[in-house]
């Protein structure tokens, strides 16, 4: 059986009488990429949020490393965080500091390195994600695309065990999505990290998912490989598939 | 008809009480290393160094003033020589320390919640958390104790200034015997009016920051939110520094 990085178990969350999570029981497998995919406002981002601890739940149990993470307090949670990697829907870099200064933000704050090894893993981040001429530049004065390369050099610059991405693609181009998602893939083989991606772009999601889980009415209603979910024949997957298909002219 | 009574009295106790709440953990943060000097030097500069202009403006014009009416209203009883003590009085008790934090909640006040807001309804807050740090020990604490070291100064510069535009305007301008308008001045302010004046500025320091990084770091509703939270920020900070200054005042002097 392979090994789960993230296992979450019931889990129930309600903002007034809206309920956004109706028991979500899914299992995220170390070092693969697993996509969630669901309608926009279907409370995927607040599952993602679960994961890291930003929100907590009215009900249910998230494990990490076999802690359950929603009983932890904030210092305990913290422990847990710094294995976590978040890139955020629109990257939420730092717009007071320059791009190396965002990527060497965590590096500086969380370890004893020198200037000199920070400046050595800041290069190598930013050249992973193709943006190392960039470091002296502000985000105001990136591209949407180059924002979440940045976002994702910064969140892998502390070597986490996962990453999670909110909507890696959203409002960006057909072309620049692709190439986000390519660097996904490719940082993904290259790295084995555990990722876990939240999406409504289900095409793009099929072509770095190891694993995908559709999420629906709170609940996760179908979970496989990406195959498995597109021999499926539960209604709401099919009308979610067919969905994407171009229409012909 | 209870529920349109009761439902601003309990968002009042409520906000109230997370305010409260956030200032102790700020506090608490300001004295747990790692010490964040460079953020907190960073803030002095922006909240003190970049207000002097604006502050020297205010305090010598409303000790210009001052000097001008008071001028009217003593020389009716040939008192003219009260003047200096009471442009001085007022600036150091009152004027100096509660102009200067209104011009620091518009100017500085306004910033630290358009800028925590933005940071908010752009995930940055949601970032660091994410990050394992603590945004209050981030974003608040420097804030705080920056207003409250650079409020007191600023408030020494506005008293000066506005003392030395009183003294401009009622001696060189109206004509008041030099020797009077100093020598009443002298007689009649004593240090701990200063002094008190100082401590008032420290803590309206402490009220306009924290209310503006309260209002900015719960911002909800993107670019709209941001707005409602920047004037909110202004008009509560500005009310509560009134408010707490007549209760200061009330014991104080």
């Amino acid at each position: 059986m392979e090994e789960k990085a993230i296992r979450i178990v019931n889990l129930h969350k309600s903002f007034g009488s809206q309920k956004v999570l109706n028991g979500i029981n899914l299992e995220i497998e170390k070092g693969k990429t697993t996509v969630i995919i669901g309608k926009s406002g279907g409370g995927k981002s607040v599952l993602l949020k679960h994961l890291i601890g930003l929100i907590k739940p009215d009900e249910g149990e998230i494990w990490v490393n076999n802690t359950d993470i929603t009983r932890l307090k904030e210092k305990e949670l913290n422990e847990i965080r710094i294995k976590f990697g978040m890139l955020f829907q629109e990257a939420a870099l730092f717009d007071s500091m320059d791009v190396y200064d965002n990527v060497a933000f965590p590096l500086r704050e969380h370890t004893k390195k020198s200037e000199k090894e920070i400046e050595r893993i800041v290069e190598e981040k930013l050249k992973q994600v193709g943006l190392l001429r960039f470091g002296d530049k502000m985000p105001s004065e990136l591209s949407g695309g180059m924002r979440k390369r940045v976002g994702l050099a910064r969140a892998l610059s502390l070597d986490p065990e996962t990453i999670l991405f909110d909507e890696p693609t959203s409002a960006l181009d057909p072309i620049i999505s692709l190439t986000i998602l390519d660097l996904i893939k490719e940082t993904q083989t290259n790295l084995h990290k555990t990722y876990v991606v939240i999406s409504h772009d289900i095409i793009g999601m099929f072509r770095i998912a190891d694993r995908v889980a559709l999420l629906s009415d709170g609940k996760i209603i179908e979970q496989g490989t990406p195959h498995e979910v597109r021999q499926s024949r539960n209604e709401v997957t099919m009308e979610f598939l067919n969905a994407t298909k171009l229409p012909v002219l | 008809m209870v529920k349109v009574l009761l439902g601003p009295l309990e968002k009042f106790i409520r906000e109230s009480g997370r305010i409260s709440i956030m200032l102790i953990e700020s506090i608490i943060f300001a004295f747990r290393p790692p010490f964040k000097l460079n953020y907190i030097f960073k803030q002095m500069e922006f909240i003190g160094v970049n207000s002097v202009f604006v502050i020297i403006l205010t305090g010598a014009f409303t000790g210009m003033v001052l000097a001008l009416q008071s001028y009217y209203g003593f020389r009716k009883f040939s008192s003219e020589g009260l003047v200096g003590a009471t442009v001085a009085l007022s600036m150091t008790r009152e004027l100096g320390p509660v102009l200067t934090s209104l011009m620091v909640t518009g100017r500085a006040g306004s910033a630290m919640a358009a800028e925590l807001g933005t940071m908010r309804v752009t995930e940055q807050i949601d970032a660091l958390t994410v990050m394992a740090l603590n945004p209050i020990k981030y974003l608040v604490t420097p804030r705080i104790i920056a207003a409250f070291l650079m409020l007191p100064l600023l408030t020494v510069i506005a008293d000066f200034v506005g003392i030395l535009g009183g003294y401009l305007v009622g001696v060189k301008l109206l004509g008041i015997n030099e020797g009077a308008y100093i020598g009443k001045m002298i007689k009649f302010v004593e240090l701990n009016d200063i002094y008190n004046g100082l401590v008032k500025a420290a803590v309206f320091g402490i009220i306009l920051s924290i209310v503006s990084c309260y209002k900015g770091f719960y911002t909800k509703g993107g670019a709209e939110g941001v707005g409602r939270s920047t004037t909110e920020a202004v008009v509560v900070s500005s009310v509560t520094i009134l408010v707490t200054d007549y209760i200061l005042t009330s014991f104080m002097f």
